[in-house]
């Protein structure tokens, strides 16, 4: 349907335009309240005591000395802490995460946690717990951990998805296969055959606001926790969960978010800030140092892919086989039958036409922290050895990249390597703005290349519960309950304001509480817009025909007479009847039968699956081999923007993570199991001064299951920047990087190698 | 006037939920709505439900649906089962 006038031709009001964002002022004048900037009278200071051990079995935690220091309220560890998961393996590994229990599983796990009335008491406290390990052996390198003589981190752990079922378990958790076609006979029809071996380190998210929360429990079993979060709907039921505490009696209210890119999307200190709470009976906060945010959170996976992809010399690819290695921590992935290896072998080659196409993906527990969600998880590894082995291959054949990518791109009705058929998708036009693009033509100076890659994202939908509240003044409330990541109150109040028909300024959006509005989904899988944008817009029309009936109760003429339009009732049967505005109707509430309201809960499935083709010009400096990205453009198929400014934003966003990703940002393990760079000095994320003004081409290629064609944006544009700066890399100084981040060392040492052939 | 057919629906598999089916890795079923698809999937495969515990989501025709299992569906409609993937 991508073209579909019924879509394309849509006329909008206010949709479309660059509104300023609510919650603007607020942010640029420090008013904002973040997960830090909460307090609750008689609060205490929650701290954690985190396992310097890689991998060790915990023989004895003695808090007794701590217990006894003045103004020490509550220690806790795993015992306090009792399993209530009913054999929920995701909710006990949850529970394992937040606290150890007989064994820490990574540098950072956390063992006991103190509240005490001042941080610096609380520090005391921690030193005088005395924890008693038996260090054992580790494994933090994806590869080393699935080897024959990898220490093995859960003795219950048998590989699933394979038959038979191994008879001795590994650290191999799962395996899973995608694909169609015959591959083998594929390859025997290719002219040319390219195959390699890639590795990505693990990175962190790097949002800039670290974990916070103020945790408060009454002795009558309800509680409240103020927290950052994409989604305190699932933080509600995780920690009630985990506490054995009714769902309803627990109140999660959501701070303003500092960044959270999937890392937010799951609980860490929330549930043992909880518990100390309840056992200190006083509120508890609890703040993440920046250390304690990169040993003891969710980085993504680092991973080893290989990749063989094969071809005719007309540029057709015959077949393309991808063995996907992802390490998820010391855990079976954020929900056990989702794997990160899994994800990333459904991504691996979605962009393309394939007759014959398999992936497979391995997916492996090490001695790390618990892998959470990263902005499109697990796809942009794979896009990064796929799209370099695809140049590989144009390269052989003598195509230009770009030309060997349209010639194989996925179309309607190409089955996608994950499975299904695809309906009407994007990443033909993607290609053919990028191919039209004046960045292609630019000219490049010496040591200066040219790359470019696509990527491929799903987006998500999921369960959505909206309010839509009339003043008496006319202006209006929209309640929404997913988190505002990034810019999304704008974009729902303008599309509150397009339905009714008033300007947006008239409109305000919040983020309710949990206890104000019916159960969100997290804000995650590009949803926000998607589905509270559906939501706002079956609520504004639930209380159009409100407006309807009060228009007709003041005039007293039937409600089918009555039309809304441009904002006002009008009743065109009835000539002497003047329109009512939208708050002359609001005015007279009281007496035409109370307040006026539009509510809709609803599934709104079908975000549209979403592709992006960057294109990138990098300098390469051959002696120091570091590498300044000099152009950067995004071309992605996103939907009818709603507010251009915040789909712009979040391809520029999702493009600079990539760069960070691609070039500098890299967990560094030392031998002894133990993270040696837990902080923004040692671990480098791109600032301003690292980065190009990143262009943007948004394609607005409607989603047809879309009241107004919106598709997710926020995830698909930091899939294609590994791969579009490796193969720009290569243009440039005839390296082929296969190990991410490339950073000068790296760059160097493979320049070194290019001179000694 | 004659009752309508029920529609033939095939599903395809995933490899990893294979082992739950006896290895299979596709099925046809007559069902009307993914509700009554998944019921009669899981009442033949009752290894399935770990499965559905764990969470999948449908694609129907190559539209991916999570939650909504009220969607209806026609004959020849392609369904795959797949994992419940998360976003960031």
């Amino acid at each position: 349907m991508g073209n579909d006038p019924s879509y394309t031709n849509q006329k909008f009001k206010v949709i479309g335009s660059r509104v300023k964002r609510p919650d603007g002022i607020d942010k640029v004048t420090g008013r904002a309240k973040y997960g830090a900037d909460y307090n609750a009278p008689g609060q205490l200071v929650g701290l954690f005591l985190r396992s310097p051990h890689a991998h060790a079995r915990i023989v004895k935690i003695s808090t007794s000395r701590a217990e006894k220091l003045s103004g020490v309220k509550a220690i806790i560890t795993c015992d306090d802490l009792p399993d209530l998961t009913n054999g929920d393996a995701a909710a006990r590994d949850i529970l394992e995460n937040c606290m150890a229990r007989g064994r820490a599983l990574y540098d950072g796990h956390a063992v006991a946690a103190v509240a005490a009335v001042d941080a610096k008491t609380a520090k005391k406290a921690l030193k005088l717990i005395k924890v008693t390990y038996e260090v054992l052996p580790h494994v933090t390198d994806v590869d080393e951990a699935i080897k024959p003589d990898a220490p093995v981190i859960h003795q219950d752990m048998y590989t699933n998805g394979v038959e038979p079922r191994p008879s001795k378990p590994s650290n191999l958790y799962n395996v899973a296969e995608f694909g169609h076609g015959d591959v083998e006979a594929g390859f025997a029809e290719a002219d040319v055959i390219v195959e390699k071996s890639y590795k990505t380190e693990q990175t962190h998210q790097g949002y800039i606001e670290p974990h916070a929360c103020v945790a408060s429990v009454n002795s009558d079993g309800t509680g409240e926790l103020w927290v950052t979060t994409q989604g305190h709907f699932t933080y509600r039921s995780v920690c009630a969960t985990l506490l054995g505490m009714d769902i309803a009696k627990l109140k999660v209210t959501s701070s303003e978010i500092g960044g959270g890119f999937g890392g937010k999307t799951h609980v860490w200190i929330e549930p043992v800030a909880l518990a100390l709470s309840r056992k200190a009976n006083r509120p508890v906060k609890a703040v993440m140092s920046r250390e304690e945010v990169f040993r003891a959170s969710g980085p993504t996976s680092s991973t080893s892919i290989d990749v063989k992809i094969g071809a005719k010399k007309d540029g057709t690819i015959t077949a393309a086989f991808a063995a996907l290695r992802y390490q998820g921590g010391a855990f079976r992935g954020a929900i056990p039958g989702m794997p990160w290896a899994m994800i990333g072998a459904m991504t691996s080659f979605a962009c393309y036409n394939l007759a014959n196409v398999k992936s497979v993906g391995y997916d492996v527990v090490v001695n790390r922290p618990k892998v959470a969600a990263y902005r499109a998880p697990s796809a942009p590894m794979v896009a990064f050895a796929v799209e370099s082995t695809m140049d590989m291959v144009a390269k052989e054949l003598g195509i230009e990249p770009l030309d060997f990518r349209i010639k194989n791109c996925a179309r309607e009705g190409t089955r996608a390597c994950y499975g299904p058929v695809y309906g009407p998708i994007g990443i033909g036009a993607t290609l053919d703005a990028v191919k039209k693009h004046p960045h292609m033509r630019a000219r490049l100076k010496k040591n200066q290349g040219r790359g470019m890659a696509c990527g491929f994202w799903f987006n998500f939908g999921g369960q959505t519960c909206t309010d839509l509240n009339i003043a008496i003044d006319g202006t209006v409330t929209l309640t929404v309950g997913t988190i505002d990541v990034g810019g999304s109150r704008a974009s729902l109040a303008l599309i509150a304001a397009e339905e009714l028909g008033i300007p947006y300024e008239q409109v305000r959006a919040n983020i309710a509480d949990t206890g104000s509005l019916g159960h969100n989904d997290t804000t995650e899988g590009s949803r926000g817009t998607f589905s509270s944008g559906m939501a706002a817009i079956f609520a504004a029309r639930q209380a159009i025909e409100v407006l309807r009936q009060r228009a007709a109760i003041m005039w007293n003429i039937p409600v089918e007479d009555v039309a809304w339009e441009a904002g006002q009732a009008r009743a065109s049967k009835h000539h002497k009847l003047k329109p009512l505005s939208l708050a002359e109707i609001a005015a007279a509430a009281p007496t035409t039968g109370g307040p006026i309201a539009g509510h809709n809960e609803s599934v709104p499935d079908n975000a549209g699956v979403s592709f992006a083709s960057h294109i990138c010009d990098v300098e390469v400096d051959p002696e120091t081999g570091g590498t300044r990205v000099i152009r950067y453009t995004v071309v992605q198929d996103a939907g009818k923007a709603i507010h251009p400014t915040y789909v712009e934003g979040q391809m520029q966003g999702g493009a600079a993570q990539g760069i960070g990703w691609a070039l500098n940002e890299e967990y560094i393990y030392g031998k002894d199991g133990r993270l040696q760079n837990p902080g923004f000095l040692d671990y480098r994320i791109p600032v301003c001064s690292d980065l190009p003004f990143i262009d943007t081409q948004i394609l607005e290629i409607p989603n047809p299951n879309h009241p107004y064609g919106v598709r997710g944006v926020g995830e698909t544009s930091i899939v294609p920047p590994l791969a579009a700066i490796g193969n720009a890399i290569s243009n440039a100084v005839g390296v082929r990087m296969n190990h991410v981040p490339m950073s000068p060392p790296r760059i160097l040492k493979a320049l070194e190698g290019l001179d000694a052939s | 006037m004659p009752d309508e057919p029920v529609p033939v629906v095939r599903v395809s598999f995933i490899s990893s939920f294979r082992p739950a089916l006896g290895g299979v890795d596709a099925l046809e079923i007559e069902a009307t709505t993914l509700r009554e698809l998944m019921r009669k999937l899981v009442q033949d495969y009752p290894r399935l439900q770990r499965h559905l515990d764990e969470g999948v989501a449908l694609a129907v025709n190559g539209e991916i649906y999570r939650d909504n299992w009220d969607v209806e569906i026609r004959d020849g409609t392609e369904v795959y089962l797949m994992p419940r993937i998360q976003g960031g």
